[in-house]
Order: C-alpha cells, then sequence, then structure tokens
C-alpha cells in the first residue's frame, strides 16, 4: 500500500547516481516472517508431541492441535519480538491468528465434503447406486442392492417445477425492484430481504397448511416444490435486485436518451448487461433448492419406488432420502445415505462450476464470443450507415 | 417506437420569454402496461409472504386459544391431553443458536478480516467462492457430518470442559457416575454443544460474506491515512476498517443467529429430544422449534398440527423481529449502492 518516492535531486547539487539503496519489496510475504512461522509451528508441534503421551497426561487430537497452535502464537510472538517492537508484534500475531481462522474455516469445508465422500465410497462405486430405487433393498441388502434412482427422479422433478414457479417471478419482482424508487419499492425489498433467512422448515409448513390442509391435496413432489419455490423465491429476489443494481446508470440513461420506453430499456439494455449475473442467481438459488431437506420433509411424504409423477403420490429428494437413510441407523443404509449427500454434493459443486463458467464476469463485461459478435454487429451497422450515406444508397 | 416526448421549442426569436420545457416523459401504453405487470409480481411476492404468516396464524389460532399464554411456558409437549407449550424448547432453541454464534462469529470474523485484508489479490476472488460454495453445501451434509464425525471427536472437548469448568453453570453436567473417569460418555452425545458446533458451520458463510463485504466497502483514502500516519496493517484494521465495518458485523452476526435459530436438519438428526429446558449444554438433550415441528409433524392429529403450527409461528415471529434487525443495520451501514460505469 505504501508508496517510496526516491528522494529528487536538489537543484544546485550534483546528482549522485550510484549506490542506489536496494529497493525494498512491497508486496509479499518477507523471507523472515516465513522463517519465524515455520519455525513457531514446528516448536509448536514438538511440544505437543512431547506432552501428549510423554510428560502429561493428555490425549486426543483436538487437544493435541489446540495445545499446539497455542505455543506456535507464544513462540511466534518471541521469535517477531527479537527483531521488532510492540505494533509490529501485534501486526505479526493478529496477522497469523486471522490466517488461521481462514484455514479452520476452509479446513472444516474440505473436511465436511471429503468425510462425505469418503463415508459414501462403497455405495458410489456400484452402478446400481444411480439406477435402482430402494424398494427392493431391505435393511440386510448388500449394497449391491439398492440405489438412490427415485431420489434423483424425486430431486429433478422438484427443483425443475420450482425453478419454473420462481424464478420469472423473481425477475419480474427483481425488475420491479429496479425501476422503481418509491416507498413501496423499499417495503417489498425490506419484506424480501428479512424473508430470505428464513427458516425453511416455515415454508413446508405453510406449504402443509396451505395446500395439503386447507386445499385438502395430497402430499406430493408437487406440494414439496410448492416449498421450495416458496424458498427459493426470495433468495432469487435478492441475488437479482443486487445484480440489476450494478447495471451502470449511463447506460440505461443513454437508452432513455435514444427515446426509448422504459420496458424497451430494461428488455434490450438492463437485462442483456446482467445476463451473466442473473444466470449464476439462478444456479446459486438452484444449488441451494437442491440441498434443502426441510421443505420437502413436511410436504413430499416418503417413498421407496420411482414415482415419475409430480402431482399424485409421495416422492422423496435427494436430501430427504440421505437424512431417511441415516437417521435409519443401519450401516448399509448409513453408507448408502452418505453417498446420496456425496451425490448432491457433486451435483451441487457442478452447478457451482457451471455459475462462475457463466457468472465470472462483471456486468456488461462480455466473452471473447459476445465480443466477436458484438464487433460483427457493430462492423455490419457501419457499413449499413455509409451504404445510407452515400449519394446511391437506399 | 419512442414515446418519450420531447418536444423542442421553436427556435426562440429573441426578446420572446421562453416557456419552461416539460421535463417528465408522459409514459406510453407499453410502459404503463410493462410498470404494472412488475407491480403485480411485486405484490404476488408480498401476498404469498403475507400469507406464510396469515395461515400459520389461523391455522395455529385453535391450539392458541386452548393453550393460551402458558403456550410459551409450559415445558411439555403433550398436545393429547392439552399440555404443551414452548417454554423449554424455545429456550434450548436459543441455547443452540447462542452456541453457534460464540463460535461461528470469531471465525467469520477473522475469515472476513483475511480474505479483505491479507489475502493475496490473485487469490480474493477464489477465497470468496469457497465461502460461497461453504454456503452452498446443504445443511444435510453439514448434519451428517456432525452426528458421525463430530459428534465422536467432540466428547472428549465435552468431558474435559465439565471437569475442569463444571463450576460453570452451562458447563455442569450432572448424571450419576459421570465424575467416574470410567463413565459412559454417552451422557456428553446428543448434546446442544455438538448441535451448535455444527451448525456454527452454516452460519460461518453467512456472517462472513455480510462482514467481507462491509470490510470491502471502508475507503481506500482513510485506509491509505491510516499507514501514511505509520500505522501497521493490524493497527489500520482496528482503526479504519473494523469501525467502517461495524454494521456489517452486527449485521453478518444477527442474520447468522436468524439462521441458528431456524435449522432444522442438523437438531433433527442429532439431538435427543427433551421438552424440559436443559441449561447445560455439555449434557445430552435438547430441542429446537424447527425439529419439534421436523419430528412430531408425522403422528400429530389436527390438534396436534395446530400446535405445531402455534410453534411454527413463535419461531416465524422470532426470525422476521432478527432479520428486519439485521437488515435495518446492514442497510444503514451501506454506502455506493448504485454504481455508475
Amino acid at each position: 500500500m505504501s508508496i517510496i518516492h526516491m528522494p529528487e535531486a536538489r537543484p544546485g547539487t550534483v546528482p549522485v547516481p550510484p549506490a542506489a539503496p536496494p529497493r525494498r519489496r512491497l508486496h509479499g510475504v518477507r523471507r523472515d516472517t516465513l522463517v519465524d512461522a515455520a519455525g513457531a509451528a514446528v516448536t509448536g508441534v514438538c511440544v505437543s508431541a512431547l506432552l501428549f503421551g510423554r510428560l502429561a497426561a493428555l490425549s486426543g487430537p483436538i487437544g493435541f492441535v489446540v495445545v499446539a497452535y497455542g505455543v506456535f502464537i507464544l513462540v511466534y510472538a518471541v521469535l517477531v519480538s527479537l527483531r521488532d517492537d510492540g505494533p509490529a508484534i501485534r501486526d505479526a500475531v493478529m496477522t497469523a491468528m486471522l490466517t488461521s481462522a481462514a484455514c479452520l474455516a476452509f479446513a472444516a469445508l474440505v473436511l465436511v465434503i471429503t468425510f462425505t465422500i469418503w463415508r459414501g465410497r462403497t455405495a458410489l462405486a456400484h452402478a446400481n447406486f444411480f439406477t435402482q430405487d430402494m424398494s427392493k433393498a431391505g435393511p440386510l441388502a448388500p449394497i449391491t442392492v439398492g440405489g438412490v434412482a427415485h431420489a434423483l427422479v424425486g430431486t429433478l422433478w422438484m427443483i425443475g417445477i420450482a425453478l419454473i414457479l420462481s424464478v420469472p417471478l423473481g425477475l419480474v419482482c427483481a425488475v420491479y425492484l429496479d425501476q422503481t424508487r418509491s416507498r413501496p419499492a423499499l417495503f417489498v425489498r425490506t419484506i424480501v430481504e428479512a424473508m430470505t433467512a428464513l427458516p425453511t422448515i416455515l415454508a413446508g409448513l405453510f406449504i402443509y397448511a396451505s395446500w395439503i390442509l386447507t386445499l385438502g391435496y395430497q402430499e406430493s413432489g408437487l406440494a414439496a416444490a410448492l416449498a421450495l419455490s416458496i424458498m427459493m423465491l426470495p433468495y432469487m429476489i435478492r441475488t437479482s435486485d443486487l445484480v440489476l443494481r450494478l447495471v451502470p446508470n449511463n447506460i440505461r440513461e443513454a437508452s432513455s436518451a435514444l427515446g426509448a420506453p422504459r420496458w424497451r430499456t430494461v428488455w434490450h439494455v438492463v437485462l442483456p448487461t446482467a445476463r451473466s449475473g442473473l444466470a449464476t442467481a439462478v444456479i446459486l438459488a438452484t444449488a441451494r433448492g437442491i440441498g434443502e431437506a426441510s421443505p420437502v420433509l413436511l410436504t413430499a411424504g416418503f417413498t421407496t419406488y420411482i414415482n415419475a409423477d409430480p402431482v399424485h403420490g409421495p416422492m422423496v429428494s435427494l436430501p430427504l432420502e440421505a437424512l431417511k437413510l441415516v437417521a435409519s441407523g443401519e450401516p448399509t443404509y448409513v453408507v448408502r445415505g452418505f453417498a446420496c449427500a456425496a451425490l448432491l454434493l457433486f451435483l451441487i459443486l457442478a452447478l457451482f462450476a457451471l455459475a462462475r463458467f457463466i457468472g465470472g464476469r462483471g456486468p456488461g463485461h462480455l466473452s471473447r464470443g459476445q465480443e466477436r459478435r458484438a464487433l460483427r454487429a457493430s462492423a455490419g451497422d457501419a457499413r449499413r450507415l455509409a451504404r445510407a450515406a452515400s449519394p446511391g444508397g437506399m | 417506437m419512442g414515446t418519450a416526448e420531447a418536444v423542442l421549442p421553436a427556435t426562440p426569436t429573441p426578446g420572446a420569454v421562453p416557456v419552461p420545457r416539460r421535463i417528465g416523459a408522459r409514459s406510453g401504453a407499453g410502459d404503463r402496461a410493462f410498470l404494472a405487470g412488475t407491480r403485480l409480481a411485486a405484490l404476488v411476492v408480498v401476498g404469498v409472504i403475507a400469507s406464510v404468516g396469515l395461515f400459520l396464524a389461523v391455522r395455529a389460532y385453535p391450539a392458541l386459544a386452548v393453550a393460551k399464554w402458558r403456550f410459551f411456558t409450559t415445558q411439555a409437549w403433550e398436545p393429547d391431553i392439552h399440555h404443551f407449550g414452548i417454554g423449554g424448547v424455545l429456550i434450548d432453541t436459543v441455547l443452540i443458536a447462542v452456541v453457534a454464534i460464540i463460535v461461528a462469529v470469531p471465525v467469520s470474523l477473522g475469515l472476513s478480516l483475511f480474505i479483505s485484508e491479507i489475502a493475496p489479490r490473485g487469490l480474493q476472488r477464489v477465497f470468496v467462492s469457497l465461502v460461497d460454495l461453504m454456503a452452498a453445501v446443504p445443511s444435510v451434509v453439514f448434519a451428517l457430518w456432525g452426528l458421525d464425525f463430530l459428534q465422536g471427536h467432540v466428547i472428549d472437548i465435552a468431558r474435559w470442559l465439565s471437569t475442569w469448568f463444571g463450576w460453570i453453570p452451562f458447563f455442569h453436567v450432572t448424571a450419576p457416575g459421570v465424575s467416574s473417569p470410567l463413565s459412559s460418555s454417552s451422557v456428553y452425545s446428543a448434546s446442544t454443544f455438538v448441535v451448535g458446533l455444527t451448525v456454527s458451520l452454516m452460519v460461518i458463510p453467512i456472517a462472513c460474506s455480510v462482514m467481507r463485504e462491509a470490510f470491502s466497502q471502508a475507503p481506500v483514502g482513510e485506509r491509505e491515512a491510516a499507514y501514511a500516519l505509520g500505522s501497521s496493517r493490524w493497527g489500520m484494521i482496528t482503526s479504519v476498517v473494523i469501525p467502517f465495518g461495524k454494521g456489517g458485523i452486527i449485521g453478518g452476526t444477527m442474520l447468522g443467529l436468524g439462521r441458528a435459530l431456524g435449522e432444522t436438519i442438523a437438531v433433527y438428526l442429532i439431538i435427543s429430544p427433551t421438552y424440559q429446558i436443559n441449561w447445560h449444554i455439555l449434557q445430552s438433550g435438547g430441542h429446537s422449534i424447527s425439529a419439534l415441528i421436523a419430528l412430531q409433524n408425522g403422528d400429530a392429529d389436527s390438534f396436534g398440527i395446530s400446535a405445531l403450527m402455534a410453534a411454527g409461528l413463535a419461531l416465524f415471529a422470532l426470525t422476521l423481529l432478527i432479520n428486519f434487525g439485521a437488515s435495518a443495520i446492514v442497510a444503514r451501514s451501506r454506502s455506493g449502492a448504485e454504481s455508475d460505469g
């Protein structure tokens, strides 16, 4: 951040060019820091290894890590204090602690993902896991019988219906928030923001109270899809609202200045500019909807058969199936449950990769193909204008 | 196609008083239909959201009419004999959320400061998308992990805490023979503590993304000024970034609290349900409103369902209150909501 200027030559004196001081590195990590940190880390692990089982009656992997970490921070502070004074020591120690908080969070994420895949690996290795349902697989059936095809079918139906319901409504509502700056819009935005963090089970409970109890329909995939779309709707609106706000005002004004009515400005300028961000919003809402078990728990019922009819009969989704299988406690079911969760994770990772692929760019930034198309279009326009301007044209 | 009517005045004759031009544009039929359509969509959205609360309230009425205010104090769930209430469950819900927040807030604070201040510029986007990914990992996956992995490893910590810090009321464990080192560890499993730790993993990404957004909006000028006055990076963070991001810290914490209060699956899978208040967070037993709904839903008659709706209504009101507060705080601290390219 800081900038070091070379001293300017004073007028009247002859500038002395040689003996330029070595340039300080302003960015990156200094070698001393790395050496200190490595030394402190080794000390921490060694002290912990000595204490655990040799000098003191301590045990357990988590305790080991905690002791090692405490020693690491202490030794690191001492090592830095050999060279620097107060503020620098605090800076070094806090940098180490902030970094380790980040490491802790990411380690937990990696641990959760790898543990899920690892626990489900035996079921994931068999093709029948993806092609059969659980109707023939009793608690004692080997892992080569039965699978979660019924949950996969259910998830696809539910998320498909939920997307059809929530994406158009959410998008239009986001456009409303974008187009009006009135008090009602503020009210809508506040309500939507508060609803994004609504407990998901309440979406299920609402559909249960209205669709199933009041209107008298059965528990079905459609009911679950309704619950999911209620859960996804505020999320969809909020993310698309954020994306639409990023569309620069000057191009909207340019469109209005050319005489376009508002709906044309929205349709031809705002939405295309925000296209990649909106796609990301849809994909992230999908990822969220796919993984949610609690709305489905109340509204879809439970079945072990493949049911391809979302309107009649119970249906089950991947997260619900994983939940029920693990909750049963039967060893083979637990393995299948973890495999089911791993499958869900793969789906979400794929959606995420897709979102990064599509939405990696800011609003208005074009991919290479889009850029080429835009260039071609403007070259065509230029030709057309030139033809119109030339006396023989038109 | 244009309907914006900017009527250009005829070239003003010298001496004539210029008539002020009408600046606003009269919207055409297309625009009116367009605006009406978007307004309709917003109305539908608000209507759906309002009907969530409405339906819960209508369905909850029979149970609430029977239970009256005792609904908030009774520590039991026996709707069949009209003896039910969320007195215990509500407190246990809050306990789980508090454990989750106590663990999650320092971690997400560190994580968000790391991403916005310490991480190299090139890696920032990678870390941000990792946090987004963590937010997208389904709660059922965290719950399975908490049940099958975390619980086994946390028991040692719980035993250590209750042995050495048992004099703190929350860490006290009361069970026959628990002080013996050979006692079964099952008294430490299925506890509020384990669930709180699991839920904290779901809170971290939510709190972190709100905090990081607030931190990244701390103005560059003040940062440079802190450095120019000789501040270290940590000094700059404490004197510029954290004061500017205070709204984000509070808002992120409250949003995380709302998430933790409503978590269903982790509680459903891990905890062994009790309907009394269990202040001893390390000891087996606890509950939450959402898990109560999920567990009791299957075998409830119509009055039982009504009682569950009442519990859901209480949860709805609680989280809505917290979320409104959070978004108000975040919105007040937000600046530069629009961009100009």
